[in-house]
């Protein structure tokens, strides 16, 4: 007996229907892609270049200025400074609001999932429908809020206002994550005599390093792409990259500065861009982790 | 070392009563185990022991002291969860001391503490290891060192065995035997495997529907249920039941059902027996002793082969009895075989109250 087995291949044949996937996958990518290409080629072109209208063609003569010019010496209304200062400033806004959110989030998830207060489930609710009143509506009473704790166009006050808007969903991703936590890990802490601080800061918050990952994308994505918030309640010494962007682009003194600001765009979207590059697979998997549950 | 006392225990879950006025008292030093079938309330008893449930009424004492709503970490107890419960971001070690830690012991004594615990369960080898490094078993004993640690006077255990695969159960069944031996704390153990029950038990609470039917050692337990559930629920196969009537007569009492007619003369009536009373008559399958000698006779209907004993089911007047037999004997299906009961080792049942007569 001499039986030989032929093993099974995977089927790398082209057929029609891969060919059509294909296709398709491509034409999706080229659809989202073609407005980044064009934005990087039109940045570094001179604008004589760019009157020619060719928006799709490489540049001939390659240049950096307009990047240079945007980061540092555009005009935003009066003052030309460039874009740089609205990086800072949001960064400014950006590092403090995410880091308070998450935790504020991660207080109220935890509380909300192992110490049951009365009327907690009332709480979460009204908290709820919080996250589906749109930011409109409450522009004005938070205006006159703010205003009245002297906290109105100032920093403080925008990161107040951040971590107040980002409440309900941090604290749903979080009591959402807590719910899965086994309830016998808290009570084996409380034998143990562990209280309110204690299981948090000891037990849970070190526990939580994906849901924190996951909550940091969102926030950090969030309030850097926030506009009307900053616009409202950041003031003038603090306005953020994307109102920023906006003056920038609007500034109706001479020739419109293509060049310069695709630069601007890119230059402010590259914070988001480059987290959803390198955490992409992060936050899916977090997603899913927290989504699936509650 | 403390006893327990427990009085008109109350609690309530979501809106519903789970335990309805329940009276308890663990003797200092005991093994005392909780059984009962899946959801009858042994979880929520030991929790409220534990103070991690509020109770509606009634009253808790640990070693004389009232501790119905003293916090969990105030009542020297330890606990060892269904799940394990470890936390999984501290190592062995870490998780072993961490009641310690908070509570500000000496580092020398934590550390003598978890020397001590990790000698007696075996556990020097992994003390740097994160839970999610261990086996089922190893775990379990994380679990069981981190209670005693605390050298609680009370150990409450919650079906500590039952996510555990068969040998290595019979082994740490063993190992909390010897643990109990060694310390001579209290233990409060829930489980509902009954061979759990009986082989570390100094006593056996059974508990159905958030109420205990019968406390007793595992020897009364299981051969002097008070009450059908009682008798139902522990052994296996489960005691054979047969319906019938009860004839006095004088000085005999005689058992009949059907054909079935069985002279009950030397049972050890609790109360005095009526004439024409309807009861259950109930028969361990190891005091059935199948032999020439004996007055009945039936038809053998199926052969269990156990390994070292047999359990073979006879067919008679109607009814499936099913007989243990210690010695393998050459039974086969179809053999008619004589045996007899001793009717001073069964159980009769009123069969309207459901009690032992
Ligand atoms: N949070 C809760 N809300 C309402 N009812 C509950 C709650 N927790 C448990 N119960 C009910 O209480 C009863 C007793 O539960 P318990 O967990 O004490 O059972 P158990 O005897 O430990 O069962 P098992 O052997 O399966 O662990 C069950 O009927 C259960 O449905
Ligand atoms: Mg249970």
């Amino acid at each position: 007996m001499n039986a030989t087995v032929t093993r099974a291949r995977r089927n790398t044949r082209l057929d029609p229907a891969r060919i059509g996937i294909y296709a398709f996958l491509v034409s999706a990518a080229a659809f989202f892609l073609l407005p980044l290409y064009i934005m990087l080629v039109t940045s570094v072109k001179p604008m004589d270049e760019i009157r020619l209208g060719n928006i799709f063609a490489l540049p001939l003569s390659f240049t950096m200025e307009p990047w240079q010019t945007a980061w540092s010496s555009a005009c935003t209304g009066v003052d030309c400074e460039g874009i740089r200062g609205g990086f800072w400033n949001s960064l400014a806004i950006v590092a403090p609001s995410t880091v308070l959110s998450i935790l504020i989030g991660a207080l109220n998830g935890y509380a909300l999932s192992f110490w049951r207060a009365r009327g907690a489930g009332l709480l979460f609710g009204i908290l709820m429908m919080g996250a589906f009143i749109p930011v409109q509506v409450m522009i004005y009473p938070l205006v006159q809020i703010l205003a009245a704790l002297h906290l109105f166009s100032s920093l403080p006050g925008i990161i107040l206002i951040h971590v107040i808007f980002g409440m309900p969903v941090m604290t749903l991703l979080f009591r959402n994550y807590y719910a899965s936590i086994p309830e016998e890990l808290f009570k084996a802490a409380r034998i143990d005599g562990g209280g309110f601080f204690r299981i948090f800061l000891q037990l849970m918050l070190p526990m939580s390093t994906p849901i924190i990952i996951v909550a940091a994308i969102m926030q950090v994505t969030g309030i850097w792409n926030d506009y009307i918030l900053g616009l409202v309640f950041a003031g003038r010494e603090n306005l953020p990259m994307t109102v920023q962007l906006n003056n920038v682009i609007n500034t109706t003194t001479g020739v419109r500065l293509y060049n310069v600001n695709m630069a601007a765009t890119i230059l402010t979207s590259l914070v988001p861009l480059s987290i959803y590059l390198v955490s992409g697979r992060w936050f899916v998997r977090g997603i899913a982790a927290g989504a699936v549950k509650g | 070392m403390s006893n327990v006392s427990i009085r008109n225990l109350c609690v309530s879950l979501g809106g519903n009563r789970i335990i309805e006025n329940l009276d308890l008292d663990v003797i200092e030093s005991e093994f005392l185990v909780l059984l009962g079938p899946s959801g009858c309330g042994k979880s929520t008893l030991l929790h409220s022991i534990a103070g991690l449930i509020d109770v509606a009424d009634g009253s808790i004492a640990i070693g004389g002291e009232d501790m119905t709503w003293a916090d969990p970490a105030d009542r020297r107890i330890g606990m060892v969860f269904q799940s394990y419960a470890l936390y999984p971001t501290m190592s062995v070690e870490g998780n072993m001391s961490f009641g310690l830690r908070i509570g500000g012991t000496p580092k020398a004594e934590i550390e003598r503490r978890v020397k001590r615990a990790a000698e007696i369960l075996h556990l020097e080898p992994l003390l740097k290891r994160k839970p999610s490094q261990l086996s089922g078993g190893q775990r379990q004993r994380v679990a069981i060192g981190r209670a005693l640690v605390r050298e609680a006077d009370v150990l409450l255990f919650d079906e500590p065995l039952s996510n555990l695969d068969a040998k290595l159960r019979a082994e740490l069944r063993r190992e909390l035997k010897l643990l109990h031996r060694k310390l001579r704390s209290t233990m409060i153990y829930v489980t509902h495997d009954q061979v759990e029950a009986m082989t570390l038990a100094t006593r056996i609470v059974v508990m159905q529907g958030g109420k205990i039917q019968q406390i007793g050692t595992p020897e009364s337990v299981y051969s002097k249920p008070d009450n059908l559930f009682v008798a139902g629920f522990l052994g296996a196969p489960g005691m054979n039941f047969l319906n019938g009537t009860l004839a006095c007569d004088r000085s005999m009492v005689r058992f009949a059902a059907g054909q079935v007619d069985l002279d009950v003369s030397n049972y050890a009536f609790k109360h005095e027996p009526r004439h024409d009373m309807t009861v259950v008559l109930g028969i361990r399958p190891e005091q059935i002793q199948i032999g020439d000698q004996g007055n009945l006779t039936g038809v053998v209907s199926l052969v269990e082969p156990m390994g070292n004993h047999e359990i073979v089911w006879i067919d008679y007047c109607g009814h499936s009895l099913a007989a243990i037999v210690q010695e393998m004997r050459e039974f086969k299906a179809d053999d008619r075989v004589r045996f007899s009961v001793d009717a001073a080792k069964i159980s009769i049942f009123d069969q309207f109250d459901e009690a032992r007569l």
